[in-house]
């Protein structure tokens, strides 16, 4: 990152309602971000981030609506999704579709969402949980297994190969995936206190 | 594993952090934003702010506290009161709260529910519900139900629900958590009520926050250990100090009782 002027963060505005507290969060840390929706500001951003709450539909439908499909597909700089926003890196969702029917995602990812499978427990996965593995990924520097995030979600994306982190629930999900430059939590580091902060501080500062 | 949530509560009344007793007798505690900052430094788990003349008022109520608040903690919180539509609950959602409780306006329009739940998701939507127990009721075995407008006693009224109906009602229409106000145990600090909490738990497959009736780190105990919610809701207990976060989380913990220790 060029030191000499300041870095330039970018939050993608995705119609969701959570913009306002990942802004605060960045903001907390010390760092100026801007909510955009504007194609070359995406574009030009050091960093990006991609929030979400809410169904897939509804959200890919405002980023469709937007027109920021391709802009996201060709970001070549790092972003970081949280929650819904993580879910949109994949393939696909069939959270809000239609019987039979998948919800078309970013592709960014090789994934598909689904139902959490939580067994008999109690749905939405609300709360602080903890993580049962975390990988050596820059964005979880000085996290480890046991730390608690605060998730809320039905839908999850499962255990593969682009699995950076897993939670416990039921059964085990994706925490966090990764590829590339694109990496998603499905927990809210916005929420999650000091250790959710770290999370975007390392990402920020990566 | 997934920790039991202990949430303050915070009563707000034209901007200030009130207390009153059976929802009566509302006293001054503080202001906000400092309060929140407070809670969430000392290892509280998620925090709630009921607007408690906002329903029944019936006007329009100055939320920019909302955003303030969300400025400044890290941790999540609900904003109940006064949200009757959805223009209401995108306002509260996009100043930064993480989730919106509706009580009244839901018992008025039960379709509100499913509408904001198909908007913003079903995990942001919780419904509140204030439970009496009324001992004539029921040819004098005494039963449940539910009341409205709580924040005000003059209009506080009984609706035609049994609490368990009901109960059941709001998950069917999309409710994502359930906040269980025991009316009868409320600001007295002898313990939640646990027959109830555990009556409602058995129909209750969304996470149930006990609210009422916190007044020692035992309750907390009971209602975990006996009634199986996922948070217990208190105020007082917090406000007064009678009750420290990292004391009562470590006493949960050495209980046995799945908790975030800070």
């Amino acid at each position: 990152m060029n030191k000499n002027k300041p870095a330039n963060f970018v939050i993608v505005d995705t119609g969701c309602a959570n913009l306002a507290s990942v802004k605060f969060a960045v903001e907390r840390l010390g760092f100026a971000i801007t909510i955009s929706d504007d194609i070359n500001t995406i574009k030009n951003a050091d960093k990006v981030i991609l929030p979400g709450v809410g169904s897939a539909r509804h959200a890919m439908e405002n980023i469709q609506a937007k027109g920021l499909v391709a802009t996201l597909q060709q970001l070549k700089q790092p972003v970081l999704g949280f929650c819904l926003g993580m879910q949109l890196m994949a393939r696909s969702s069939v959270e809000g579709a239609k019987t039979d029917e998948v919800v078309q995602c970013l592709a960014l990812i090789p994934t598909d969402i689904c139902p959490l499978d939580a067994k008999d427990l109690r749905m939405p996965h609300m709360g602080w949980n903890t993580l049962t593995q975390v990988s050596d990924h820059p964005v979880f520097a000085g996290i480890n297994a046991e730390d608690y995030f605060y998730f809320v979600h039905s839908f999850a994306a499962p255990v593969s190969e682009y699995t950076v982190a897993r939670c416990q629930y039921g059964s085990e999900f994706s925490a966090a995936i990764a590829k590339d430059n694109f990496i998603g939590c499905q927990f809210h580091p916005e929420r999650s206190s000091s250790l959710g902060s770290k999370i975007i501080k390392n990402f920020l500062e990566m | 594993m997934l920790a039991k949530r202990i949430i303050p509560c915070l009563d707000v009344r034209d901007g200030k952090v009130v207390k009153g007793v059976q929802f009566r007798n509302h006293e001054i505690i503080g202001d906000i934003v400092p309060l929140a900052q407070k809670y969430a430094e000392a290892g509280a788990d998620e925090l709630v702010f009921y607007d408690i003349t906002a329903s029944s008022d019936d006007r329009v109520v100055d939320k920019s506290w909302v955003s303030r608040i969300a400025q400044v903690i890290d941790i999540p919180f609900c904003v109940a009161g006064g949200i009757k539509t959805e223009a209401d609950a995108k306002q509260i959602l996009m100043m930064g709260a993480d989730k919106i409780s509706i009580n009244s306006p839901a018992l008025r329009d039960p379709s509100l529910i499913s509408r904001l739940a198909d908007i913003f998701g079903q995990q942001c939507i919780v419904v509140g519900v204030d439970s009496f127990f009324n001992q004539d009721a029921n040819n004098g075995l005494g039963e449940y139900q539910v009341y409205q407008f709580t924040g005000d006693e003059s209009r506080t009224q009984k609706t035609k629900w049994r609490t368990l109906d009901w109960i059941q009602e709001v998950q069917k229409l999309g409710a994502g958590e359930i906040v269980l106000n025991c009316m009868n145990q409320d600001g007295v600090r002898q313990g939640y009520d646990i027959a109830q909490l555990s009556q409602v738990r058995k129909l209750c497959n969304v996470p149930l926050i006990a609210s009422g009736g916190a007044g020692e780190i035992s309750h907390f105990v009971d209602v975990f250990q006996q009634a199986d919610v996922d948070g217990a809701l208190a105020a007082s207990v917090f406000h007064k100090g009678i009750i420290a976060m990292d004391e009562l989380k470590q006493h949960l913990q050495n209980e046995k009782v799945e908790i975030r220790l800070c």
